[in-house]
């Protein structure tokens, strides 16, 4: 019984365990790696991947995908920049105005994903385009620049110690948390990405589901993008370009399964922070980017196949 | 000393913890039509995946033909000429016949596919099993009775000595099992040997030479099948005797009328008149295909009614979304309990509450203590068998599964209860356990339409019976009248357009 408690406690525990050894790994072969400030480095980076994951965990719930977030990113990006550059928009307007334009976009897909059944992966594909595109032809493909310097507080404020956007990271997890472990429709995204015909006749509204899905999945890309205009101080038109894949693989290190249904809040931040750590270990080591590139997409698939391995193992 | 084609030889399986088999030894002797019965989860699907080579045996030894293995692997089994029938077919709809005959080994001419030879083999195999058919048409224009036979002639084509059927007339309409007994005879003076598994014991009776019992993982027995009745094996599946297949129950309803169809038509039915009693069992009877199933949809929302009207408690009912109807009081419990019933994933508390998170949530935030509540209660009354109630529905047997649809539905406190065959896929003591339920959910003053293919569950169980046939109403029985024969006249019944 014993070596089953243990059993369960590694299958419920193991992206933690990951994280730990690949952070004792890295501290022996930098010493650089487990200073105050390369932790706080580390948080600063993954902040927006971890507030990004938070919404694009929900599509992937539902065993759907939102490849447009990227392109969310780059969009807040380019029209945040703009409003408040060219139309002198009052930086607290510009980015409510920007959070709900990043909103409707994730509506838009999710409501078109819901009512004609486009498969998720190709509508959020064509989604990104339609962003990067117009993200190009507002911003004539030059960075926008020249806002008020307040702005970058948000990415680059602390409060005491704590970078101020590791705060809204924080806050971000907390509240996807809430949602899904504390509210009904929590548990519909659960419901609705194990057993779509069964949810439906229990009275479930799986079209409002779904849209809630990558509705909230475009809100939380939008508060990334925000953070990342802040922090890089002008928006620019490929801000966010492949940003989607690096969430994707967070999100799926993080035990959330592809085939939908399964996935816990807490275990996606250790995927994030898993993320974080080999990104920052790698570049102290010297790797070069091409090689982390390679490093990722092997993670990625690694990560997909465990989880596909395991759903093999229940079956047989 | 008659063979033995196939030997069990102290097998023990377990999952996860849970014994699925303890010690089991059998014996297959060649030629012969063996039927294995037990509950839901005693362990008979095991058994039938490890021959198939999709389970491995954690010890023990499986003896085919004389030969020893450890464990089987699903191209061994093909190999030694053992078939599986599961209760799902592994066929490909859009392929024809004959391509699914021989699927996975084409007749081939050099690189490509001989279509001639191959249609001409699949007829002459149907033609041993005295049956006609096109060889060119599409398997999703079959009737399931034809589909299952695609997957019997697969087997044929390729050579099986063993062949394993699971359930397999449980798809199946009256006449079609007929044509299936035929099917399992014919094979059998062919020489094949049949391992034949079902809840129906008088199919088992008609057609076995042999009957193994098998209870929680164990083999109980093995009995020639002349030397046994029908008692002694139900007594020997569920360990103790039961005397009555259904419950004692009075008639409890009264004349108000809860639901009443007046010429309704939609969802491919057409002018559908009939009342439902308050408090009573109505029954709904037909044939594959008559209409059963989409009569329910049609009452629970889920397809519009075009014509006609529906009174629910006397007032004018639209059906516009499962939402609304279980708001209204109406509940179903589907047919395809795995699909369409339970999410087997979450756990059972999950799943119970489901149908009623948004009347225990306040401010969005489900209440925990309501929900704890919800699930014990119901748990409790319904009488599901479980560890604790944060199991995973997957792990629990059918009878259980089937309850915890029920709790979920009985939590909603539904006036009218729609039930798709209630029983089906569940062991003999399990289904007693679910027509008690019915039993006291009458005397709590509540009313069940119940839609079965079981002739003796609707004569046992309904108040009335209403009889569909090629998606019209065909006739209306009173208790009094209930007979099969009246049932099966009704049902088979041609509709003049």
């Amino acid at each position: 019984m014993k070596a089953e408690r243990i059993k369960k406690f590694i299958k419920t525990y193991a992206m933690f365990i990951v994280l730990i050894v690949l952070i004792i790994v890295f501290s022996i072969l930098s010493p650089s790696f487990l200073t105050g400030s390369n932790i706080t480095a580390i948080l600063r980076q993954i902040t927006m991947l971890g507030t990004t994951a938070v919404g694009m965990m929900l599509p992937i719930l539902l065993g759907g995908i939102d490849l447009s977030v990227g392109a969310i990113i780059t969009f807040v990006n380019v029209i945040c920049a703009y409003m408040m550059v060219n139309w002198n928009v009052n930086p607290v307007l510009a980015v409510i105005a920007s959070l709900a334009v990043s909103t409707l976009v994730g509506m838009i897909d999710g409501v078109i994903i819901a009512k004609i059944s486009i498969p998720p992966l190709i509508m959020t594909f064509a989604m990104q385009m339609v962003l990067e595109g117009l993200s190009f032809v507002i911003s004539k493909g030059l960075p926008i620049y020249g806002f008020t310097e307040k702005f970058t507080i948000i990415g680059q404020g602390y409060v005491g110690v704590v970078p101020i956007p590791v705060i809204i990271m924080t806050i971000c997890f907390i509240f996807g948390s809430f949602i899904l472990n504390k509210t009904y429709f929590g548990r519909f995204f659960y419901a609705v990405g194990g057993n779509e015909e069964a949810s439906k006749l229990s009275g479930l509204n799986v079209f409002n589901v779904k849209t809630l899905a990558y509705t909230l999945s475009g809100l939380f890309a939008g508060i990334a993008g925000i953070v990342m205009l802040s922090r890089t101080n002008s928006g620019a038109p490929n801000a966010g370009k492949g940003f989607e894949m690096d969430v994707l693989t967070a999100i799926v290190l993080g035990g959330v399964s592809v085939n939908g249904g399964r996935g816990k809040m807490n275990n996606v931040v250790a995927g994030v922070l898993i993320i974080g750590a080999l990104q920052n270990g790698l570049v102290l080591l010297g790797v070069g980017t091409y090689v982390q590139y390679i490093v990722k997409g092997i993670v990625l698939a690694a990560a997909v196949g465990i989880d596909c391995f395991q759903r093999q193992q229940e079956t047989a | 000393m008659t063979e033995n084609i196939l030997e069990f030889q102290h097998i023990e399986k377990s999952f996860g913890g849970i014994k699925a088999l303890s010690d089991v030894s059998l014996e297959i002797r060649k030629g012969e039509v063996h039927a294995i019965v037990g509950e839901n989860g005693a362990g008979k699907s095991t058994l039938i995946k490890m021959c198939a080579g999709a389970y491995t045996p954690d010890s023990g030894k499986i003896i085919i033909n004389g030969e020893e293995f450890e464990k089987l692997t699903p191209r061994i089994s093909e190999e030694k000429g053992i078939g599986v029938i599961y209760q799902e077919f592994n066929l490909v709809n859009e392929m024809s016949i004959a391509e699914n005959v021989f699927l996975g080994h084409a007749i081939r001419n050099g690189i490509l596919i001989d279509r001639k030879e191959m249609n001409r083999r699949t007829v002459e195999i149907f033609e041993q099993l005295n049956i006609k058919i096109d060889p060119d048409e599409l398997v999703k224009n079959l009737s399931v009775g034809y589909q299952q036979m695609t997957e019997i002639a697969k087997a044929i084509s390729m050579n099986v000595q063993l062949l394993i059927m699971d359930e397999p007339s449980a798809p199946l309409t009256s006449s079609e099992v007929e044509r299936m007994f035929d099917i399992v005879r014919a094979l059998k003076k062919h020489g094949v040997t049949i391992i034949y598994i079902s809840h129906r014991l008088e199919e088992i009776f008609q057609l076995s030479d042999r009957i193994t019992v098998m209870r929680d993982g164990h083999r109980i027995e093995t009995r020639e099948t002349r030397e046994t009745i029908d008692a002694q094996l139900i007594q020997l599946m569920v360990g103790r005797e039961l005397k009555n297949k259904f419950p004692p129950r009075k008639p409890g309803y009264t004349e108000e009328k809860l639901l009443e169809l007046q010429h309704v038509s939609g969802n491919g039915l057409e002018d559908i008149s009939f009342c439902v009693k308050k408090g009573e069992i109505l029954g709904l009877a037909g044939l594959v295909g008559a209409g059963r199933t989409e009569l329910s949809h049609l009452l629970f929302g889920l397809a519009p009614v075009k014509k006609g009207t529906i009174k629910f408690r006397g007032k004018n009912f639209v059906p516009g979304n499962p939402r609304q109807t279980i708001r209204e009081g109406i509940a179903l419990v589907p047919e395809d309990r795995k699909k369409h019933g339970v999410h087997v994933h979450l756990s059972i508390r999950e799943n119970i509450s489901m149908a009623n998170l948004l009347a225990i949530s306040k401010n969005t935030v489900v209440n925990q203590k309501k929900e704890d509540k919800i699930v014990e209660d119901y748990g409790k009354a319904l009488g599901i068998k479980c560890a604790s109630y944060e199991q995973q529905v997957k792990l629990l047997s059918g009878g259980n599964q089937q309850k915890v649809v029920l709790a979920k539905w009985l939590s909603t406190e539904p006036e009218l209860i729609i039930l798709d065959e209630p029983t089906r896929g569940i062991d003999v003591g399990a289904k007693y356990e679910i027509y008690k339920i019915m039993c006291s959910l009458i005397e709590n003053g509540k009313t069940i339409i119940m839609i079965s293919s079981e002739m003796e569950e609707l004569i046992g169980m309904a108040d009335r019976i209403v009889v569909l046939a090629e998606k019209h109403m065909a006739g209306e029985l009173e208790r009094s009248e209930f007979s099969q024969s009246r049932i099966m006249e009704f049902a088979s019944r041609e509709i003049q357009e």
